[in-house]
């Protein structure tokens, strides 16, 4: 069903956690679907330093979390947001059709707690 | 090679050797087919008539009123549209339950689009009909009410006995899918007041590909299968022969070993249920507590998804089910936990562990042993695991 990359990500995944003082949080998804993704993130001179998760959900949603913590860690802000579910599913190395939404929810995530960072950033400047 | 635990035994159960050892015989030598007038045919017959008998026997019911069918699905679905075409002069309202399986279910639903009214009878939190409630939904154009003997998923044992006299005393037909309760609980369909049965092969340690409609002598039905006269000009097709001795000898061999795996699957049962309390937190039985099936054990863990929670299960070669969406392609976790009461994410964190004959307390305790940490490892990814725990609630 899934292949060795999802499993190993699902079996070892990288980066779970919380982070205490987060510059940025994004949660989605729903209980009613089954899946939540929640993700925290650490940003320093505009590049992201740490980078956690926690999911609630398939074995393919904690691998597209765990895969996309690694392909944004270290990036710029900017870069973290060009980062589509495409690039996600290409990284594990294919997912079955009705688990794409999992990388959804990755793409979607990152998306979240960057917009959160960045209001933020807003709300510290203007106050 | 990591041990194996084989408990999806809802699913499908592995095949009595003694039937495999009936059935061989059936696709070789013993070829013929039972209409024929020759020896060959003959043959064939009598084996056919054997099968019919043993089958009936172990519902006690009438060879007559026992028709082999490619499947429980195929059962079920003629007792529902075969009845409710015969005697769509009569009325064409029929009863169920929202916790059918979808073999009824989705058939009800194709009647639905044909002129057909379906009340779909609430349950209680253990996923019980209650017979006051089928009193109430019963009219005047009730034709047929079809509640299934056991739950498949939760393993409920329904009030049968109540549901058959209700629908005795107002001359409507009574339907119950038998599937999970065949071998696993007594049936008899005269006691019971029932008029028609479905059963399936490969949940009683028979083939797959072979089931049976129980029709009592009398009920006007439709045939869904038209063609060459076989199953006494209800069901034609020329008959597989050696998946319809399996199911003789497998319906015997349940039928005669009832008493004693009730036994064995209630004391493994009850030790896993136990064990499973005690060892994990935050976990919710699901089903009936006494009125359930002997071999079915069905947990909610909060905070986790059931594919998740399977997966891992299978790394340490533990083979169970779950009623998660994900392991059906929907989006929706199971129709029957919902239909209890639990709310969504509840539902999508249920395991299915379904015991047979097989299995023994070497396997419970093998599982009692891994499923803790699999469950903890889970919760911990989780991030609904913290707030629930009362910890401080995130943005």
């Amino acid at each position: 069903m899934y292949n060795e990359t999802v499993m190993e990500h699902f079996t070892n995944p990288r980066n779970v956690g919380e982070i205490e003082d987060a510059d940025g949080i994004g949660e989605v998804g729903s209980p009613q679907c089954g899946d939540i993704m929640r993700i925290y993130l650490k940003i320093e001179d505009n590049i992201i330093k740490d980078i956690k998760f926690k999911t609630f959900g398939c074995a393919s949603a904690i691998a597209s979390s765990s895969i996309m913590t690694e392909m944004v860690k270290g990036k710029t802000v900017e870069e973290a947001l060009k980062l589509t579910n495409k690039d996600v599913v290409e990284k594990l190395g294919g997912l079955p059709a009705p688990k794409i939404h999992c990388s959804v929810l990755a793409e979607d995530a990152i998306t979240k707690a960057i917009e959160d960072y960045r209001q933020k950033q807003k709300a510290k400047n203007s106050g | 090679m990591t041990k194996r635990v084989y408990v999806d035994n809802s699913a499908t159960t592995p095949m009595h050797p003694q039937v495999l050892e009936e059935m061989l015989p059936y696709f070789t030598e013993k070829f013929g087919n039972p209409s024929s007038i020759h020896s060959f045919g003959r043959e064939a017959k009598q084996a056919m008539d054997r099968a019919r008998d043993r089958v009936a026997k172990s519902l006690g019911a009438r060879s007559g009123e026992i028709y082999f069918t490619g499947s429980g699905t195929e059962a079920d679905n003629w007792a529902l549209k075969g009845t409710a075409y015969a005697n769509r002069n009569r009325g064409n309202h029929i009863i169920t339950s929202k916790v059918e399986h979808h073999a009824v279910l989705h058939t009800c639903q194709y009647l639905e689009k044909h002129g057909f009214d379906v009340t779909y009878l609430e349950v209680d939190e253990f996923g019980m009909v209650n017979p006051e409630d089928l009193k109430k939904e019963v009219n005047d154009k009730t034709v047929l009410i079809s509640i299934m003997f056991a739950n498949n998923e939760i393993g409920t044992i329904q009030p049968v006995e109540e549901i058959g006299k209700i629908a005795g005393e107002r001359g409507i037909y009574f339907h119950t899918d038998a599937v999970q309760a065949m071998g696993n609980t007594a049936i008899d369909v005269e006691r019971l007041n029932i008029d028609l049965l479905s059963i399936s092969a490969h949940k009683i340690r028979g083939p797959k590909g072979v089931g049976a409609l129980y029709i009592k002598k009398g009920v006007k039905i439709d045939n869904l299968v038209h063609g060459g006269a076989q199953e006494r000009k209800k069901r034609s097709g020329t008959e597989n022969i050696a998946a319809v001795v399996g199911l003789g000898k497998a319906a015997q061999l349940a039928s005669d070993n009832l008493e004693g795996h009730v036994r064995k699957m209630t004391l493994l049962r009850d030790r896993l249920i136990g064990g499973i309390r005690e060892k994990i937190e935050h976990v919710r039985l699901n089903g009936h507590p006494t009125q359930r099936l002997p071999n079915n054990i069905n947990f909610s863990f909060d905070f986790i998804e059931g594919e998740a929670l399977l997966l891992s299960l299978d790394m340490v070669g533990i083979a169970a089910s779950s009623g998660s969406a994900c392991t059906s392609g929907s989006l929706d976790p199971s129709h029957v936990l919902l239909a209890t009461g639990l709310c969504h994410e509840t539902a999508h964190g249920s395991l299915r562990i379904s015991l047979g004959d097989i299995n023994t307390e070497e396997d419970i305790d093998y599982i009692l042993e891994q499923l803790p940490p699999i469950v903890e490892r889970l919760r911990k990814l989780s991030p609904l695991f913290k707030q629930c725990e009362g910890g401080r609630v995130h943005v």
